[in-house]
């Protein structure tokens, strides 16, 4: 990919009077990509949303959203690139669903808007309900039309803001395989969550935040750079001397015993240590009854980063 | 300024309004809020009853005159009718005005539309239109009854008295100026305040100082002369043609986003 990315973002800070709502972010989202923000409740996602989408200022640092700098002068500029959808759809409940999009292709002087509409309801399987009022739809219909709002202008990068809060599951899963859709259709989206699973199943790479970043990666990056791989061995019994079954071996950094009397060794590569492991344990005479490599679920490494003082974790 | 105004007025071709602004958004804006105004029980029953209270009154006043009133006092009598109509117009856009600003921000709909690139210029001049237009053909409604009325079952010297030509002309031009100054007023209001009835409370008061002044010449505290009125249309002509420009300025994105934690 050759073009531009989609946000570059450097030493972004926003305050709101003495309180920091986030701190020094920076990174970058490439064209096509994905990028999930992850966080708990208060850490400043829906501020970083709102900054990047030109609604309030920042307090310190740079951004180029959608190839233009954010600066007052270019508001209006980055608006016509953008779409915002926010934590609450705010639809004109008076109006319906195809007036609402009506009103929002105005605003946008979209051309062809009577088309541009028509694809947008199908994209998010609402045409049959254009004719009604928001009034009557349910939370998870609404949250449907916010992201057909969000659609209407083709948006350089979309930015969804927590799409699933408040959901009932099924709602949340229908707008989930929405998002893998226009993930399949190559469109950029800067997607705000404070639910791991969502982040892991439909993010290219993850910046995980509590008002400072803590890290970005992949998915499973995260889960590699975090967490050193393991091995678990469970034996019948207790080793007589698992200094020296375990001490030597190659490709085995250090061993410990664990609450449930596994041993568990620190190894660099599992691939190479398992079966120098089992050779070790059948010289030792030890009755086996498994061994596997351990998992760490994103889970973890979330908890820990959020959890985790951001002096350490910057550093 | 008001010469700016007027140079890009002429300039405005196809697509672009006043002050370069764009007439698409501002149509959008528009059409929108016709659309919900029709379909809000508070707007629509303020359109069907504050007319009709108003228009009551000055009517059986005008109706009951008698026909042997010294020319002076029948002027007078008609002039306190003629004003009464004109509360109409000063109180029927400031309850829609009300809900402008405080109104979409308090049902969640502000922030995606700060997100298109629509202008506070722009968002404001559509929802001043979208107010002025009901206004102007609930309050010629009104005046159009009032002189039929007039016409046909008032005393024949009352009914000339009331429908002299500058009379007229003056309740024609007045209408849309005292429209505008509450229009603007209360838009700037709803703009600033925090909350949606300390809006509507605030701007019923504020549409009442056209009133006042108008009211002190029919009281002819104040002498009706015709350099008065002239002064007085110029003055808010001039607050009508600059109110978006001055509503934009205390129009602040980032407060009316941010101001209150309680965004549903
Ligand atoms: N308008 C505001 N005024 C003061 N503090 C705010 C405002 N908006 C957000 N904050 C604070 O900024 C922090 C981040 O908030 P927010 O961006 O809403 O987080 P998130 O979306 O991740 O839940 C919180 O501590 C919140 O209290
Ligand atoms: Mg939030």
């Amino acid at each position: 990919m050759s073009s531009t990315p989609a946000l570059v973002v450097e030493g972004l800070t926003k305050h709101f009077g003495g309180r920091t709502a986030f701190s020094e972010a920076s990174f970058t989202v490439e064209p096509g990509e994905v990028f999930g923000f992850l966080g708990p409740n208060g850490a400043g996602k829906t501020s970083t949303v709102r900054t990047l989408g030109t609604l309030i200022a920042p307090t310190a640092g740079s951004a180029v959203v959608a190839g233009l700098p954010l600066t007052p002068a270019n508001g209006v500029g980055i608006r016509r690139r953008i779409s915002v959808m926010p934590e609450s759809p705010g639809l004109y409940l008076r109006l319906t669903v195809a007036e609402n999009l009506e009103f929002f292709a105005g605003l946008h002087e979209l051309p062809g808007a009577r088309d541009r509409i028509e694809r947008a309801l199908r994209a998010v399987n609402l045409s049959d309900r254009a004719g009604d009022p928001c009034r009557a739809l349910s939370k998870g219909l609404r949250q449907r039309v916010g992201l057909a709002r969000a659609l209407l202008n083709d948006p350089t990068v979309l930015f969804l803001d927590e799409p699933t809060s408040g959901l009932d599951p099924v709602a949340a899963r229908e707008v989930h395989d929405l998002i893998a859709d226009l993930r399949g259709r190559g469109v950029t989206i800067f997607l705000t969550t404070h639910r791991l699973a969502e982040a892991e199943r439909l993010c290219d790479r993850v910046a995980i935040m509590n008002t400072t970043l803590r890290t970005i990666g992949r998915p499973d990056e995260l889960r590699e750079r975090l967490f050193r791989k393991s091995l678990e061995v469970r034996t019948r019994a207790p080793l007589a001397d698992p200094d020296r079954v375990f001490g030597a071996l190659d490709g085995v950094e250090s061993w410990q015993l664990d609450g449930s009397g596994a041993y568990v060794l620190a190894v660099s590569d599992p691939d190479s240590a398992a079966p120098a492991a089992v050779r070790a344990l059948v010289a030792a005479d030890a009755d086996v009854l498994s061994l596997s490599q351990s998992q760490h679920s994103l889970e973890d490494v979330y908890l820990r980063l959020i959890e985790s003082d951001p002096e350490v974790s910057a550093a | 300024m008001s010469m700016s105004v007027i140079r890009s007025l002429r300039r405005g071709g196809a697509g672009a309004g006043f002050g370069g602004m764009s007439a698409g958004r501002i149509r959008a804006v528009f059409r929108k809020e016709l659309r919900d105004f029709r379909r809000n029980r508070f707007i629509v029953g303020t359109m069907a009853v504050v007319p009709l209270v108003f228009m009551v009154l000055p009517t059986v006043e005008l109706l009951t005159m008698p026909a042997g009133l010294p020319t002076s006092a029948l002027d007078t009598r008609i002039g306190l009718a003629m004003l009464y109509l004109l509360i109409v117009p000063a109180m029927v856009p400031a309850a829609i005005s009300a809900y402008s600003v405080i109104g979409e921000r308090d049902q969640g709909t502000l922030e995606p539309v700060l997100t298109t690139p629509i202008r506070a210029e722009e968002f404001l001049v559509g929802k001043a239109l979208a107010a002025l237009l009901p206004t102007l053909f609930i309050s010629y409604t009104m005046f159009g009854v009032f002189l039929g009325c007039a016409e046909l079952f008032a005393q024949p010297a009352v009914a000339t008295a009331a429908l002299r030509g500058p009379q007229l002309l003056a309740q024609l031009l007045f209408t849309p100026l005292v429209a505008g100054w509450s229009i603007w007023v209360v838009i700037a209001i709803s703009a600033r305040v925090s909350d949606v009835r300390v809006a509507q409370q605030l701007g019923t008061l504020a549409s009442l100082p056209p009133l006042a002044v108008s009211s002190l010449m029919s009281f002819n505290v104040i002498h009706p002369t015709l350099r008065l009125a002239v002064t007085l249309a110029a003055v808010l002509l001039v607050v009508d043609s600059l109110g978006w420009r001055a509503v934009a300025a205390v129009f602040d994105r980032e407060r009316l986003i941010t101001g209150s934690r309680a965004l549903r």
